[in-house]
């Protein structure tokens, strides 16, 4: 009996107890609950962690490899293309250099050539001196003509005033003008007329006459033939209608367009027509 | 009255016009007369008698009228007011040769006093007539008709279009392979006065192939024809490079240089002239003169001549050198410069001094060398004095301070540039000592005749405002003497000498 009193003692303790540790668990729960969440996530979370780190080392070491492979192959690119550039620019430089050698040869042998134009500046003063020269002599050789030509002029004016003037040639009894007894020599007049021959003047036909004297005269008178105009020479009326010699006489007619006749002629006319009178 | 008495009225009628005719022609000869005669109101006698029954008095009439208006402005307008031209020009067509010349003399001696009157002539169809009678057979016809269209064609460029609008220009072509030494001067001259005006004008000259024929006449003895052949040439060459290049290939161009010592001034001016246009277009053109001894030549006439026969001869010079550095030391070689030195000191006139100039400045500016051959000839101080001289003109100021500054800038020679420093303008004063600093640095012998002979002093005298180029070039050159010297030739250092020699105590 005293055990059951015990063991009913015990079962209200035990209740108690019972009703103590589950009032106790009840309070707990909570908290217990709340331990175990935490716990859990804790558990979980480091799991993910876990992985995640797992998967980022896994990650870094694939990216890693990747990157040190395009890298090197940039790299590589990078060399050949750096390579590449050096010898184009070492290429550029030769080429500068040949350029420089040949352009400078060739201005100077070509476009510039100091020989040349020094050889072309020395040809050209010979060249001057040459032409100096000879436009010299063409001058010296043109007056030298023109002189000529002037001094026939005067010898025939001379001659022909000698004709002119045939009275004044001094005889035996008279000297003549240019013969002056006080003279050392003759005038040369007077020789002139020694040496030229008389001659009877040729009978002028009048408009022959006229015309001689329009040409002796100032300007022309005689109209259509001339106008005012100074280039056309004042022969007009004389060439359009020319003189014809006269028939009976054997002497040459004196018209301005020929010359007088030279002396030897004049001589041997004069004999001829002595011989002829004889 | 029997019929002889009334015929002899009529017959002395005749004779009377036909005296007063003749002597008022030859009146009409005499300048003095011819006022007397316009008072006495002859152009309205001579009109009806241009229309006389008798063909000699027509004739006398007109050259008596064509004398009258050759001499003054007044009696020529008064014959176009009078209409007398539209008669004359009906007149050309029918006649004979006598009356053709006396009525082209007429249209001549109108045409050339005044545009406006070459104007009334081409209205009243003058200008076709005159070609007309370029058909004809006779000469001195040809020559008055070639005549009166040259003074025509000479006045302007429209007047010479419409002449060459009707047909002239073959048919002149023709007159100058004439035989007649008169028709082919006229001819030439008529040929040059078309072509002077425009380019197409010269073209349409060419085209008819004129430049053959005037360059066969070139060694023709005449000299009033070459005078026109050489004159035809210049105007036709003046105006394209092509035209020059045509002239040039006709190959005058060895033979012309023998027309250069022709006893004619006129005929050594027109060859002169002709040089002149063609060289001034390209180097090209200016090489094929050099090259056949032209330079030569020309610079022998250049002594010889005087006055503005010079002028193209000078021109010439300078167009040659201005091409490039090779062709002004041509010119230098063949001893242009001594020559050019001679012009500007003879010559008076200052448009001739001013070419002179301006061709100095073309050949001096080219490089060193071509400086220093001008400034040994003592023409920097020429050109100094003819830009400071106050009488002279200002194209010629202008000129010669162009012609300075360019050969300064180049100009290395300085025993040459010595005289520019004294009694100079600021303007080119800065060249010149410019020059002096670029040249200093760098040769000593240079630096030591510097100071000996003067200039280091002078350049200190220069009052420079600082910072202005010309302060920089002054400092530029103390800075090659060293400091001593430098002192010693400023201005004022006797008295700063001085001052301390009274501050100075001996010890």
């Amino acid at each position: 009996m005293a055990e059951l009193l015990k063991i009913k003692s015990e079962v209200e303790e035990f209740k108690k107890e019972y009703f103590y540790r589950n009032s106790q668990a009840e309070e707990n729960r909570q908290r217990e609950y709340q331990a175990a969440n935490r716990i859990q996530s804790w558990f979980r979370a480091s799991k993910v962690r876990a992985y995640l780190s797992h998967l980022h080392k896994k990650a870094i070491i694939i990216q890693r490899i990747w990157r040190g492979f395009t890298a090197r192959a940039r790299f590589r690119q990078m060399v050949k293309a750096a390579y590449f550039i050096m010898k184009m620019n070492f290429y550029e430089e030769m080429a500068v250099r040949i350029q420089k050698r040949w352009r400078g040869f060739f201005v100077r042998k070509y476009i510039h050539n100091y020989y040349a134009r020094k050889s072309y500046l020395e040809g050209l003063s010979r060249k001057n001196e040459l032409v100096r020269m000879e436009l010299a002599e063409l001058e010296e050789l043109q007056k030298r003509e023109r002189d000529c030509v002037e001094m026939v002029k005067e010898q025939t004016a001379k001659v022909y005033q000698a004709h002119r003037l045939h009275h004044l040639l001094s005889t035996k009894q008279c000297p003549g003008v240019f013969n002056s007894p006080f003279r050392p020599a003759p005038h040369e007049m007077e020789l002139l007329l020694r040496q030229v021959k008389y001659q009877a003047p040729a009978r002028l036909d009048p408009r022959g006459r006229a015309c001689l004297m329009g040409m002796l005269g100032p300007t022309d008178h005689s109209f259509p033939g001339t106008l005012g105009s100074p280039w056309i020479k004042t022969t007009g009326t004389c060439s359009s209608k020319p003189i014809l010699p006269p028939i009976s006489s054997k002497k040459q007619q004196r018209n301005r367009k020929y010359a007088p006749p030279s002396e030897p002629q004049q001589q041997f006319l004069y004999s001829a027509s002595l011989r002829q009178e004889l | 009255m029997s019929q002889r008495q009334i015929i002899q009225v009529f017959e002395q009628y005749q004779k009377s016009r036909f005296q007063f005719v003749q002597t008022v022609a030859d009146l009409a000869l005499r300048p003095q007369n011819i006022e007397i005669l316009q008072n006495a109101g002859v152009m309205s006698l001579l009109r009806p008698l241009m229309l006389d029954v008798v063909p000699s008095i027509q004739q006398t009439a007109a050259l008596a009228l064509g004398r009258l208006a050759d001499h003054s402005d007044d009696l020529a307008e008064a014959v176009v007011k009078e209409d007398i031209l539209p008669q004359l020009v009906q007149s050309l067509a029918s006649q004979n040769r006598f009356y053709k010349k006396a009525a082209a003399f007429v249209l001549r001696s109108v045409a050339k006093h005044s545009p406006e009157l070459s104007q009334a002539v081409v209205a009243c169809g003058g200008v076709d007539a005159l070609v007309l009678c370029l058909e004809e057979f006779d000469p001195g016809v040809k020559e008055a008709a070639a005549w009166a269209l040259g003074y025509i064609a000479r006045h302007n460029a429209s007047l010479s279009q419409s002449v060459v609008d009707a047909g002239a220009v073959p048919l002149l072509v023709l007159c100058l392979l004439e035989p007649e030494m008169a028709l082919k001067r006229i001819a030439a001259s008529t040929l040059s006065d078309i072509s002077k005006h425009t380019p197409e004008l010269s073209q349409t000259v060419v085209d008819v192939g004129a430049i053959a024929h005037l360059a066969q006449m070139i060694l023709n003895p005449d000299a009033k024809l070459k005078r026109q052949v050489f004159s035809a040439l210049s105007q036709i060459s003046k105006h394209s490079v092509s035209l020059a290049e045509m002239v040039i290939e006709a190959d005058i161009f060895p033979a012309a240089v023998a027309c250069l010592k022709d006893p004619d001034d006129y005929v050594r001016k027109n060859v002169t002239t002709l040089m002149r246009e063609v060289v001034k277009h390209t180097p090209e053109l200016s090489q094929v003169i050099v090259n056949c001894g032209g330079m030569a030549a020309v610079i022998d006439y250049l002594g010889e001549c005087r006055g503005n026969l010079r002028l193209p001869g000078i021109m010439m010079l300078g167009y040659v050198a201005a091409h490039s550095e090779n062709l002004a030391m041509a010119v230098i070689l063949s001893k242009g410069v001594p020559q050019l030195a001679l012009c500007l000191s003879e010559e008076h006139e200052h448009h001739i001094k001013a070419a002179t100039a301006w061709s100095i400045g073309q050949i001096g500016h080219h490089t060193p060398e071509h400086a220093k051959a001008v400034a040994t000839s003592d023409l920097l101080t020429k050109l100094l004095e003819l830009y400071m001289d106050a009488s002279s003109s200002e194209d010629l100021q202008a000129k010669s301070k162009k012609a300075l500054k360019s050969i300064l800038q180049k100009c290395t020679y300085l025993p040459g540039l010595e005289p520019l420093l004294y009694d100079v303008p600021s303007n080119i004063l800065k060249y010149v000592v410019c020059q002096f600093s670029k040249v200093l640095p760098n040769d000593s012998k240079a630096r030591r005749l510097f100071v000996t002979s003067g200039g280091l002093k002078k350049v200190q005298e220069i009052d420079a405002e600082p910072g202005s180029s010309l302060q920089e070039h002054i400092n530029a050159i103390n800075s090659c003497f060293p400091e001593e010297i430098v002192r010693y030739y400023s201005p004022g250092y006797s008295e700063v000498l001085l001052e301390r020699l009274e501050n100075y105590q001996p010890a």
